[in-house]
C-alpha cells in the first residue's frame, strides 16, 4: 500500500495524539504543527519508523510572525521521503524571548548550516548544534535581520547622497 | 599499519608541526569568493574550516518587499551559470500559488531553455574540472557552444548572463526565428562537440589518476549531507526531481538517470557528462514535439492569466482592460492570493527549491531559497580531510561550487 497524507496522520496521531495541530494540505503537502519541545521527538519518529521514512531533510528555515504573541517564531522543517516520494511540512512555533528549540544535527548532518542559517537570521537558539554562530552575516552583527521589525531602507528617503546610483 | 609508528620523535620536532594555509577568499583556483582555513601536515590535509558569506546579498529580505515579477532577476544572481533554470523555478513557483494553467507549447519552450541551460551549467563545471586538473584544452573548446547557448538566450530574452528569462505565464515574445535557427543548429553541432570533450577526458589516464577516488563519498552520507542532483547520483542514488515530482511536462520526454558509485570526483564528471546526452535527447524531443504545433498554436508563447502576465504594449495603448492590468503589474499593485507553496526544479546543482508564503499582500509574506550548493557545502570538509591539497581544488570544482547560490 502506497503511503499517503492519511497514513501519515493516522500514524503520527497515534503516536502523539494531540499534541499535533493544526493539520493541514496546502498544494497536497501535509503541514502539521507541533510543540517546540517535542520537534526532535517527532523527526526522530518520521525518520525511524519502518513505514515513513521521512530520512530527507530537504529544507529547513524560520519565519517570523510578530503578532502571534508568544509564538512569534515558527522552524519550518520540509521533510522527504525519497522511497514513496512524499513530502511533508513540519512547524514547530516558539516565542522570541526564549526561542530555543532542539537541534535536529544529530539526525541530519545537512541541518548544520540550515540551523545556523536560520540562528544567523531569526536568532532560533537550536539547543545542541555544534557550532552555533553566525554563517552568512558579519560576526559582529547584533541583531536579526529577517525579523519583520527590522526594517528595509525607506525607497523614499532624500538624505542620502549617492550619486552614483541617482536616487 | 603506519610504518613510522616505532619512530619516537622528540618534543618540539618538527615533523610534528602542522602548517595553517588560507585557501582562499580569493584565490584564482578556487572559481569565486570561498574561503577555507586549512590545517596541512605537509601537503595533506589534517583539518578545514570553511567560511561562508562574502557575497552574502540577503535576497530573502530584498524579495519581502517585491512584487512576485520583480523578484525573477533575484533569482538570476543564484546560480549565475545556469540563470534560466533559476528563472523557471520561480515562475513555477508563482503559477503554482496563483493557479496559473500553461499551455503545452510554453512548457516545451521552458524544458528546451531549461535543458540548454543545464548543458551549459554542466558544461563549466566539468569543463573547470579539467583546468584544475591541468587539462585546459576542453575548456576553451567548449566555450564556443556554451557561447552558441547564450546567443540563444539572447535572442529568446535579450540578455546573456543574468538573464530574467520569461515571464509568470510564459515569455514576454515568441522565439524568433534567429532563435530557433540557432537552436537546431545547436541540437545539430553539439553531440560531436560533446563526443570530442568526452574523448579528451573520459579514458585519459592522466585526467583518471587524478580524479579516481578523489574526494568521494557514500550515498548514505551523501544523503545525510541533504546532497542532491548530479552529486547525488554519482554517490548512486537516483533522485531527480523531473522524474520524482515532474513540473513543465517533463512527463513527456523519455530519458534517464545516470548514476554513479563512489560519488568520487570522477563519477561526478561522468554523471554530468551523461546528464548532458540526456539533456541533449531532451533538447531533440522537445524540438519535435514544438514542430507539431501548427498554424494558430504555433503562435502560443505564454497562459491566459491577464493579471499577472504583462500585457502586449499596442494592447495597453488601445484597450482598457490591458491598460488597468499593465498599471497594476508595473507597479506592483497585484495581490497574490494567500497560501503557502514549496516547488523545487531540478537546477543543475540539485534540487532548488522555493518556499514562499503569502498572506495576501502585494509582496511575498516570507520567500526561502533552498540553495543545493549551500546544503552540500557543508560536506566539504569532510570529503577533503585527509587528501592532498591538490584534491581539495578538483573536488571543489567537481561538486560545482557557485558562490551566488551558496550566499544568496
Amino acid at each position: 500500500m502506497a503511503l499517503d497524507n492519511n497514513i501519515i496522520k493516522q500514524k503520527l496521531t497515534e503516536k502523539f495524539g494531540d499534541a499535533l495541530t493544526n493539520w493541514q494540505e496546502p498544494f497536497g503537502m501535509l503541514t502539521l504543527t507541533a510543540p517546540a519541545e517535542l520537534n526532535l521527538k517527532v523527526l526522530q519518529f518520521l525518520y525511524d519508523d519502518e513505514e515513513l521514512r521521512f530520512r530527507f531533510l530537504t529544507d529547513l528555515q524560520a519565519v517570523h510572525y510578530p503578532d502571534n504573541k508568544g509564538q512569534e517564531l515558527a522552524v519550518v522543517y520540509h521533510l522527504h521521503n525519497l522511497v514513496d516520494n512524499i513530502r511533508l511540512r513540519f512547524k514547530v512555533f516558539t516565542s522570541i524571548e526564549k526561542p530555543d528549540v532542539f537541534s535536529a544535527t544529530a539526525l541530519y548532518q545537512s541541518a548544520n548550516f540550515m540551523e545556523r542559517e536560520t540562528y544567523d537570521f531569526f536568532g532560533v537558539n537550536f539547543v545542541g548544534h555544534p557550532n552555533l554562530i553566525r554563517i552568512l552575516n558579519v560576526d559582529e552583527m547584533d541583531y536579526f535581520p529577517l525579523r519583520k521589525e527590522f526594517p528595509l531602507e525607506d525607497q523614499t528617503r532624500i538624505d542620502k547622497d549617492d550619486e552614483m546610483f541617482g536616487r | 599499519m603506519n610504518s613510522n609508528e616505532h619512530i619516537v620523535l622528540p618534543e618540539g620536532s618538527i615533523e610534528k608541526q602542522t602548517n595553517t594555509l588560507n585557501l582562499g577568499p580569493t584565490h584564482p583556483a578556487t572559481h569565486g569568493v570561498f574561503q577555507n582555513i586549512l590545517e596541512l601536515d605537509g601537503e595533506r590535509i589534517l583539518k578545514a574550516t570553511s567560511t561562508v558569506g562574502y557575497i552574502h546579498r540577503a535576497f530573502e529580505k530584498l524579495a519581502e518587499r517585491r512584487p512576485l515579477n520583480q523578484i525573477t532577476p533575484i533569482t538570476d544572481r543564484l546560480n549565475y551559470c545556469s540563470s534560466p533554470l533559476n528563472n523557471m523555478g520561480w515562475h513555477l513557483t508563482c503559477e503554482k500559488l496563483l493557479g496559473v494553467q500553461i499551455p503545452k507549447r510554453v512548457d516545451y519552450l521552458r524544458v528546451i531553455i531549461m535543458e540548454l541551460s543545464r548543458i551549459s551549467d554542466h558544461l563549466i563545471c566539468n569543463s573547470i574540472v579539467g583546468v584544475d586538473s591541468g587539462a585546459y584544452t576542453g575548456f576553451l573548446y567548449v566555450m564556443q557552444y556554451r557561447e552558441l547557448i547564450y546567443e540563444i538566450y539572447e535572442e529568446v530574452c535579450g540578455s546573456r548572463l543574468t538573464t530574467n528569462i520569461g515571464r509568470i505565464g510564459g515569455f514576454e515574445r515568441n522565439f524568433t526565428n534567429t532563435a530557433l535557427e540557432k537552436i537546431e543548429r545547436f541540437i545539430k553541432e553539439y553531440p560531436r562537440v560533446l563526443k570530442e570533450f568526452e574523448n579528451l577526458f573520459t579514458r585519459n589516464r592522466i585526467f583518471m589518476e587524478r580524479t579516481i577516488g578523489c574526494g568521494p563519498i557514500s550515498a548514505e552520507r551523501a544523503l545525510n549531507y541533504g546532497f542532491t542532483g548530479p552529486n547525488l547520483r554519482a554517490a548512486g542514488v537516483d533522485y531527480d526531481v523531473r522524474v520524482h515530482t515532474p513540473y513543465s511536462s517533463y512527463q513527456d520526454f523519455d530519458f534517464t538517470i545516470p548514476v554513479g558509485k563512489t560519488g568520487d570526483c570522477y563519477d561526478r564528471f561522468l554523471v554530468r557528462n551523461e546528464e548532458m546526452w540526456q539533456s541533449l535527447s531532451i533538447l531533440e524531443q522537445a524540438w519535435q514535439k514544438l514542430q507539431e504545433f501548427k498554424g494558430t498554436d504555433a503562435d502560443v508563447y505564454h497562459a491566459d492569466a491577464p493579471a499577472y502576465y504583462l500585457p502586449e504594449k499596442k494592447d495597453v495603448y488601445t484597450k482598457m482592460e490591458a491598460l488597468i492590468y499593465h498599471f497594476k503589474i508595473v507597479m506592483g499593485e497585484t495581490e497574490i492570493p494567500a497560501g503557502e507553496v514549496y516547488n523545487s526544479i531540478e537546477a543543475a546543482n540539485g534540487e532548488l527549491g522555493f518556499y514562499l508564503i503569502s498572506d495576501g499582500g502585494r509582496t511575498p509574506y516570507r520567500l526561502h531559497f533552498r540553495r543545493p550548493c549551500f546544503i552540500y557545502y557543508q560536506a566539504y570538509p569532510e570529503l577533503i580531510q585527509g587528501g592532498m591539497l591538490s584534491d581539495a581544488i578538483i573536488t571543489m570544482s567537481s561538486l560545482n561550487l557557485i558562490a551566488g547560490e551558496l550566499d544568496a
